[in-house]
């Protein structure tokens, strides 16, 4: 018997606004407890919401970064249930009609690309924090909860995907694609371990071959990619081990304990997830019509798809151009104002993603601390183009370029790395090594053709390495032919 | 004539002229209140050393020829359900008690700011759920015209002080009759606005779909003026009206000859006391010999409003008072678990007509009901403003009374929640459709108790709902006073 | 139509701690009340849309801006109980 697993992933992302979704309070990570709160986000009596507009903005940047629809009109929630770092004991959030619905994100593992569904992208706001006192941090031993409401009423999305996933590691690529897009749309941190971005996983498990849904289980505390794919590749094995032996799964909410590498079922009482949403009476409906729309769309950053298409357009190879996607954004930067400056895009994307990576990486320099312009990697593409610069010596222009030593051609003459070209100046260093070396001339007219590879290496070391290979190679040719 | 009994245009007037202070017209306020108190218990808290400091302050700047217009030094009484910064609000609950909020609700905010002098907090039903303010978890409220009755709810505190005289003017919210059925059956002008034209932001919650903040005055007139100070746009409020605000003067005085007045067919008959019918027909023919052209109009929905409202209200309501828990303030009744805490702090903090509304409302919003009952309400609710509509094609204003009954003896209704909801039948059907309707005080039945007037007009009509109110309360002569303040 | 209340679940849903005669009490009590309520259902709404604002106007926002928070002695000077700049409540028995 095989079975497939089905595979759904729940992402919340808390927006970096300024204030909070519902109240002028400070989003901020790390401050002292209850420093940023009003009597709005303590849920005090009387206080009233009002939505934050940057919010919907970037929601709607999300669902269009996701080939959503924008519902033209939307509306607010109350999702009802009791907890204590839920100040109203209702969450303001999104039931039938979120901001975004119906789109999808491309994924691509081992080198097969799939579109995962999005079934919606909808606003909501965060809870504050529990800490759980004694009992090792656990909640079924604590002595206490302390609560701090710093991050309650902090603007979040939460983007559900259709049951389209159909491995751990799938799971994991749409996680880390969905993070690099937020990332990229400069919406939120999306910081994993400080819990701006966060990952719940539904899983369930079919006869391959079949179209119904099996038991779904979803999965909690999942706090880095890696866990992510752990967890659900151990859930799946559960869920196959529970089905082979004969037996049943239950519809449960499971965390996963990273230590022990399992999930484990959590207590819950019996009907207590009845979330009576109804429209939130506070607030008003959404209208984000086209010309809002539109507003938002002109506003936001290239995407990563669009941006790879535009470089294969450029000329540049399929392979180089995902690597300059996916490179820092001072490095694209680079990228488009060296081709507005003229440089050739295959050349000036494999001088960055070959080489200025690595030299970033190598001398840990932040990639938008580097020195290299548009205008001065124009000029280093042009000058090796023209063989003005071996390859070698273009590696040692950028490195004095990407230090602030000046221009290619300022650094290239600073180092004296400026390829010699002009056959008269050539021709003497040739005529003194062919001298030298008399033995090597006589091999060569006796028929053994591959000395001149040693004659050149000799010319190349006379001249410093500045000479221009090429021109070498044929002057001494001509002049071991016309004798 | 104690200063306690002027209107608030006529305290203005005598302080502007110099005829007295508003020290002296606080005190005279104060004074009522530490005579009528003990009987009526009206007020919650009295703010005795703020009320003299805010008038002392009025005082010196009238003086200075700094003059924040008409309400400026007039004493006023606030509802306990708006939060006022500092001075304990408590929604006349346990679960509130000692609160003491870190703010001000936007319309205390904006009375301060037109210089009145908040006297204090005034006695209402449990989070504004009732009739009668017997509902108070502090004891209830007394009628001035006889302290053997209620003086109505849940705004009954209001209604009662202003009678007796411990404020010239209040104000109280409106979540389903709330401002005009006391007003009615305490002899005084009670107004509910369009939804959205007050801020709600400081209003504890009932149900915030249907809540309003209004005045309860003496006079129409007055009325205009503390409305015209709380009225207007709020950022803090997301459901507060930023369009242009109506001139509520401009139609006063123009009379109701050729306006046309509709009776509604379906708030008469059984269960209307025949001294409010008889009342109610006299205004009406009086109008009719103004000019007005009066027709009988049905809007047949009015006959389940209640059973929408009883719905909608508590639903809502369910939502609003799940902050209460014991957790970040108010009471907190020890437990083993967080659960257990908060489940023995609502039940013991809670009083049952609020328990009984968090009930209905937590099962018309579960899972397999809402359709049938949350759902339905709502989309019924949408009936109600159609049959409004199509009223309004026909006439300009509808009539009604504002209560079927006078002021009922204090524990009639305490155990059958049903009748006591029956109340607020009349009153009802603006809250569902966002309205603005007032209650005027037309007469007194033969035991001397007061009977209300209700005029109903479409949304943002309130410079025509002030000239009818205005014509009737001309019409009405209505003077008589409460025996507590005639001693 | 007599209305069938699993009353001891609402109760649990409105986290309220309720003894068995208060329960009975209540369950009788929004009985009658839902009976009269549930004459709602008698009307014909095939098509009606709920109400929304009386005054139907949409896109109530605010900018993006931050203002001051509450000090944090005031916040916590209503608190049942609070250590350390954090409000204190007993332990949880489940997550949310
Ligand atoms: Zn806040």
């Amino acid at each position: 018997m095989t079975w497939e697993p089905v595979i759904g992933i729940e992402v919340h992302v808390e927006l970096r606004t300024d204030s909070k979704m519902f109240c002028g309070c400070a989003v901020s990570f790390g401050e002292e407890p209850n420093v940023n709160v009003c009597p709005v986000c303590l849920g005090l009596p009387g206080s009233l919401p009002v939505p934050n507009r940057r919010a919907i903005e970037w929601i709607t940047e999300i669902g269009l970064a996701l080939n959503c629809q924008i519902s033209p009109v939307s509306v607010f929630h109350r999702k009802n249930y009791f907890y204590a770092d839920l100040p109203k004991n209702y969450q303001i959030s999104q039931y039938d009609v979120p901001v975004a619905h119906d789109g999808w994100l491309e994924i691509t593992v081992d080198g097969e690309t799939r579109r995962i569904g999005i079934e919606r992208a909808h606003m909501e706001e965060d809870t504050g924090k529990s800490i759980h006192l004694g009992g090792g941090g656990r909640i079924h031993s604590a002595e206490a909860t302390l609560l701090d409401f710093n991050r309650a009423g902090v603007p979040l999305v939460e983007v559900v995907s259709r049951p389209d996933l159909r491995s751990a590691v799938e799971a994991r690529v749409y996680a880390q694609e969905l993070r690099a897009l937020v990332a990229e749309l400069g919406v939120s941190d999306a910081r994993l371990e400080e819990g701006s971005i966060r990952f719940d996983a539904n899983v369930s498990v079919r006869r391959r071959g079949t179209d119904e849904f099996g038991t779904k289980v979803e999965i909690k505390n999942m706090n880095s990619f890696r866990s992510l794919e752990r967890a659900i590749d151990f859930e799946i094995r559960r869920q196959v081990d529970v089905l082979d032996g004969g037996g049943e799964l239950v519809q449960e909410t499971r965390h996963w304990d990273e230590e022990a590498g399992v999930t484990r079922g959590m207590r819950t009482k019996e009907g207590s997830s009845d979330y009576r949403y109804f429209t939130e009476p506070d607030l008003v409906p959404m209208v984000i019509d086209e010309a809002w729309q539109a507003e938002i769309r002109a506003a936001m950053p290239e995407l990563p798809a669009d941006r790879r298409a535009r470089y294969l357009s450029l000329g540049v190879d399929p392979q180089t151009a995902g690597a300059l996607v996916g490179a820092p954004p001072a490095f694209r930067r680079l990228f488009d104002e060296a081709v507005d400056a003229g440089a050739d895009a295959k050349a000036a994307a494999n001088w960055i993603t070959g080489e200025l990576v690595a030299w970033a990486r190598r001398e840990e320099v932040d990639p938008a601390e580097v020195a290299v312009t548009g205008a001065g990697l124009a000029e280093l593409v042009a000058m090796v183009a023209a063989a003005e610069l071996s390859a070698s010596a273009a590696k040692d222009v950028l490195d004095g370029m990407a230090r602030g030593e000046g221009s290619a051609r300022e650094v290239a003459e600073r180092r004296d790395l400026l390829q010699i070209t002009d056959r008269g100046a050539l021709e003497a260093v040739v005529d003194e090594v062919l001298a030298e070396h008399p033995d090597a001339v006589e091999r060569y007219r006796s028929g053994e053709a591959k000395v001149v590879g040693f004659l050149v290496g000799q010319v190349m070391r006379a001249s410093g390495g500045k000479a221009d290979p090429r021109v070498v190679n044929e002057l001494i040719r001509s002049k071991l032919d016309e004798t | 004539m104690s200063l306690a009994d002027l209107t608030i245009a006529e305290a203005a007037k005598g302080l502007r002229r110099g005829a007295f202070g508003a020290r002296e017209l606080v005190d005279a306020v104060l004074e009522r209140a530490a005579k009528t108190e003990a009987e009526l218990h009206a007020y919650l808290t009295i703010d005795h050393e703020g009320a003299r400091e805010a008038a002392a302050r009025a005082d010196e700047e009238l003086a200075s020829g700094v003059d924040r217009g008409p309400l400026h030094g007039i004493p006023v009484a606030l509802k306990d359900n708006l939060c006022t910064e500092g001075l304990e609000t408590t929604c006349a609950s346990q679960i509130l008690a000692g609160y003491h909020p870190p703010y001000d609700a936007t319309a205390v905010r904006k009375l301060r700011e037109a210089g009145a002098v908040p006297v204090g907090k005034t006695n209402l039903d449990e989070f504004a759920m009732g009739s009668s303010t017997e509902n108070s978890a502090y004891g209830p409220t007394r009628n001035p015209w006889d302290t053997d009755r209620v003086p109505g709810g849940s705004s009954g505190g209001s209604a009662a002080a202003v009678a007796a005289g411990s404020a010239l003017g209040a104000l109280g919210s409106d979540t389903g009759g709330s401002i005009r059925q006391p007003a009615a059956l305490c002899g005084l002008v009670g107004m509910k606005p369009t939804y959205g034209l007050v801020s709600r932001y400081g209003l504890v919650a009932f149900a915030s779909s249907l809540d309003q903040i209004g005045p309860i005055t003496r006079t129409v007139e007055d009325a205009i003026l503390l409305l015209e100070a709380i009225a207007g746009h709020d950022p803090a409020d997301a459901t507060s009206w930023a369009g242009d605000l109506p001139d509520f003067r401009s139609e006063l005085g123009r009379g109701v000859e050729g306006l046309r007045i509709g009776i509604v067919e379906e708030l008469s008959g059984d269960g209307y006391e025949p001294a409010v019918s008889a009342a109610v027909d006299a205004m009406v023919s009086s109008l009719e010999a103004e000019g007005a052209r009066v027709q009988e109009v049905s809007l047949p929905t009015f006959d389940v409003a209640l059973s929408a409202y009883y719905l909608i209200a508590p639903a809502e309501a369910s939502a609003n008072l799940a902050r209460f828990d014991g957790v970040r303030y108010g009471l907190r009744v020890p437990g083993a678990t967080t659960e257990e805490m908060m489940a023995r702090t609502r039940a013991e903090g809670f009083g049952p007509e609020v328990i009984r509304r968090i009930l209905l409302g937590t099962y018309a919003l579960s899972a397999g009901y809402y359709d049938a009952f949350y759902g339905q309400a709502h989309r019924v609710r949408t009936l109600i403003t159609r049959d409004f509509a199509r009223a309004y094609e026909q006439v300009d204003v509808l009539v009604s009374p504002t209560s079927p009954t006078v002021a009922f003896p204090v524990g009639a209704r305490t155990e059958d929640p049903l009748a006591m909801y029956l109340s607020d039948i009349c009153t009802i059907p603006s809250n569902l459709a966002g309205h603005p309707a007032i209650s005027i005080p037309i007469g007194l039945d033969p035991a001397g108790l007061p009977i209300g007037f209700q005029v109903m007009a479409p949304a943002l009509s309130e410079p025509l709902l002030f000239r009818v109110a205005a014509e009737v309360e001309r019409l009405a002569r209505f003077d008589a006073r409460p025996e507590v303040v005639t001693p | 139509m007599p209305i069938d209340i699993d009353i001891s679940h609402v109760a649990r849903l409105a986290r309220l701690a309720l003894d068995d005669e208060q329960l009975e009490r209540y369950r009788r009590q929004l009985g009658v009340i839902l009976e009269h309520a549930a004459r709602v259902q008698a009307l014909d709404t095939e098509g009606v849309e709920p109400t929304g604002h009386p005054l139907g106007f949409t896109n109530a926002f605010r900018d993006d801006q931050v203002r001051p928070s509450l000090e944090r002695d005031v916040v916590l000077a209503e608190a049942p109980d609070h250590r350390d700049g954090y409000f204190v409540v007993p332990p949880a028995l489940e997550g949310p």
